[in-house]
C-alpha cells in the first residue's frame, strides 16, 4: 500500500536545536529518503511562506498565511510504499520530528484508477 | 466458543508459518463477515482456497485491538467478530442505538480496510504494548458487563471466553494469565454481589454464595503468573492484572491481611501511576490504619469528577463521625451515578447517615 506520511512540527522546534543537532536530523531525513520504501517526498519552507488560495464566484482570493491556523504546522512530507500500516508505522517512527515533540500523520494513499 | 481449546494452540503454531499472502485473502475473506456472522463460522465462497483454520481468532483480535482504531470500536469489533455478539446486542451493553453501534462498527471496517491494518500476531518488539491494548479492550468489556449485570448478563462471561482464549493462545504470558484469574476472581462473586436490585459491598457479602471452584482456578493461574520462578525475572515482571488479581485473590481470604493488600495496592499505583488505583488502595488503609490516614490520602488525590472518590470520602467522612460532610460527600457521588444499584445503594446511605 502506499502511504503519505505527513510531518508536523512544533513552531521554532528546528531554531531550538544546536547546529549540530540540525545538521544531524538533516542527515537522517536524507538517509530516509533514500531508503527503498521512500518514494517520494519533500520538506516545505516555513509556514510564514505559505500562501492560502480561494477561487469564490470566479474571483480568485489570495490571503497571507497557511490554511489552517493549528500549532503544529505542515513541514514536509514522504510518500512510502509499506505491507500495512504497522510497517508504515515502522518508518514514520524514523522520522526525527516525530521524537523532538512533532507528530506523523499516516494516511493511505487513493491508489490510481486501473487503466481503462 | 470452540469446544477444544487446546485444539487452537496446535493449530496457533501451524497457522504462524502460513505466508502473508494468505493471510491477506483470509482478511479478505473476513471483513464481510464482520458485518453479517460471527467469524468463527468458515468463510463461504471462492475466496479462501484452503480449509480455513480455526484459531484465528489471535490475529483477529490483534487486528480488532488495534491501537490505529478508537477504543470505543476496539470494543465493539472485538464482541462483533471475535465474540461473535450481535450489533444489537453490543449497542444494548453500551447503551447506544443500534443505528450508532452500526455506523462505528462500519467506520472501523472501513478504516481497517482503507488504512491496512494488518490482520496478523504483532512483531515481538511491539508484542507487549499490542497485548496491553487487547487486554485493556477485553477487561473493559467485563468491566461493562460487572458493573450492569442487569443489563447485559452475558458480558462478563464473554470477557472470561476472550480471555480464555487469550490464555490457551499466549499461556506464557503473565499478564494474559493475570487478567483471566482477576476476572474470574470478581466473577466468582457475582451470585453475593446484589440482594435484589442492591449493591452488597464486599465485607457484607454472603461468602456461601461465592463459587469457590473458580476461585481455586483462578488462584491456580495467579501461582502461574506470579509464582513460576522460570517466569519470575525480577519486579518488573508483576504486572498490572497480576497484581489486581493478588488483591482480589487476598480479598477472598476469611482473614484479610490488610497491611499486604495495602503494599499491593501501593504497588500497583507507583506502577501504574494511576490516582484512582491509590484511591482503591485507601480501603485497604482504612483498614490496617484507620479511617483518618485514608482520608489524609483520598483529600491529596482530588478527583472531584470521579463517583467513586466522592463515596470513599463520605464513607470515611461517616466514619469519623463528621455525618453534616458524608452526606454532601454522598450527594455528590449520587449525581455522578449512573448504575441503578449504585444509585440505589447511595440513597440508602444519605437516609442513613443522620
Amino acid at each position: 500500500m502506499q502511504y503519505a506520511l505527513l510531518i508536523y512540527r512544533q513552531p521554532g522546534a528546528a531554531e531550538a536545536l544546536s547546529d549540530q543537532e540540525r545538521e544531524a536530523s538533516h542527515r537522517e531525513y536524507l538517509e530516509l529518503r533514500k531508503r527503498p520504501e521512500v518514494t517520494g517526498g519533500a520538506a516545505l519552507q516555513p509556514a510564514e511562506t505559505a500562501t492560502t488560495v480561494r477561487v469564490q464566484d470566479g474571483r480568485t482570493l489570495v490571503t497571507d498565511g497557511p490554511f489552517a491556523d493549528t500549532k503544529e504546522i505542515l513541514a514536509g512530507f514522504y510518500l512510502v510504499e509499506a505491507a500495512d500500516l504497522d510497517a508504515a508505522t515502522e518508518l514514520a517512527a524514523r522520522i526525527p520530528a516525530a521524537r523532538m515533540g512533532g507528530s506523523i500523520e499516516i494516511r493511505p494513499v487513493v491508489p490510481p484508477d486501473p487503466a481503462p | 466458543m470452540p469446544d477444544n481449546p487446546g485444539a487452537w494452540l496446535v493449530t496457533t503454531a501451524r497457522h504462524r508459518a502460513i505466508d502473508r499472502l494468505r493471510r491477506d485473502r483470509v482478511l479478505a475473506a473476513k471483513l464481510p463477515l464482520l458485518a453479517s456472522g460471527p467469524v468463527a463460522e468458515p468463510p463461504m465462497g471462492e475466496t479462501v482456497d484452503e480449509t480455513p483454520i480455526p484459531d484465528e481468532r489471535l490475529e483477529l483480535v490483534f487486528m480488532c485491538c488495534h491501537p490505529a482504531l478508537a477504543v470505543e470500536a476496539q470494543v465493539a469489533l472485538t464482541l462483533r467478530a471475535v465474540a461473535g455478539l450481535a450489533t444489537e446486542e453490543i449497542a444494548r451493553a453500551f447503551l447506544v442505538p443500534a443505528e450508532t453501534m452500526k455506523r462505528r462498527l462500519t467506520r472501523a471496517k472501513s478504516k481497517i480496510k482503507v488504512a491496512g491494518i494488518p490482520f496478523g500476531i504483532p512483531a515481538a518488539a511491539r508484542l507487549p504494548e499490542r497485548l496491553g491494548a487487547v487486554l485493556a479492550v477485553v477487561y473493559l468489556i467485563f468491566n461493562q458487563g460487572y458493573s450492569n449485570p442487569a443489563l447485559e448478563p452475558g458480558l462478563a462471561a464473554e470477557a472470561i471466553s476472550l480471555g480464555r482464549v487469550l490464555a490457551a493462545l499466549l499461556p506464557a504470558e503473565p499478564e494474559v494469565l493475570g487478567l483471566l484469574a482477576l476476572m474470574l476472581l470478581h466473577d466468582a462473586r457475582r451470585e453475593a454481589r446484589f440482594d435484589g436490585q442492591d449493591l452488597v459491598l464486599l465485607p457484607d457479602q454472603d461468602r456461601s454464595r461465592w463459587d469457590w471452584r473458580q476461585i481455586a482456578g483462578a488462584r491456580d493461574l495467579l501461582d502461574r503468573a506470579l509464582l513460576d520462578p522460570a517466569r519470575r525475572q525480577g519486579p518488573s515482571a508483576r504486572g498490572p492484572y497480576a497484581l489486581q488479581a493478588a488483591i482480589a485473590s487476598l480479598q477472598t481470604e476469611e482473614r484479610l491481611d490488610w497491611p499486604q493488600i495495602a503494599a499491593l495496592y501501593s504497588e500497583l499505583a507507583d506502577l501504574t501511576g494511576s490516582a484512582v488505583v491509590r484511591l482503591n488502595g485507601t480501603v485497604a488503609i482504612t483498614e490496617a490504619e484507620g479511617p483518618a490516614a485514608a482520608l489524609a490520602i483520598v483529600d491529596d488525590l482530588d478527583l472531584p469528577g470521579y463517583q467513586y472518590w466522592h463515596s470513599t470520602r463520605a464513607e470515611l467522612l461517616r466514619r469519623l463521625g463528621r455525618p453534616a460532610e458524608a452526606r454532601a460527600a454522598y450527594q455528590a457521588a449520587l449525581d455522578l451515578a449512573h448504575s441503578l444499584p449504585e444509585r440505589r445503594y447511595l440513597e440508602r446511605r444519605i437516609t442513613e447517615t443522620s
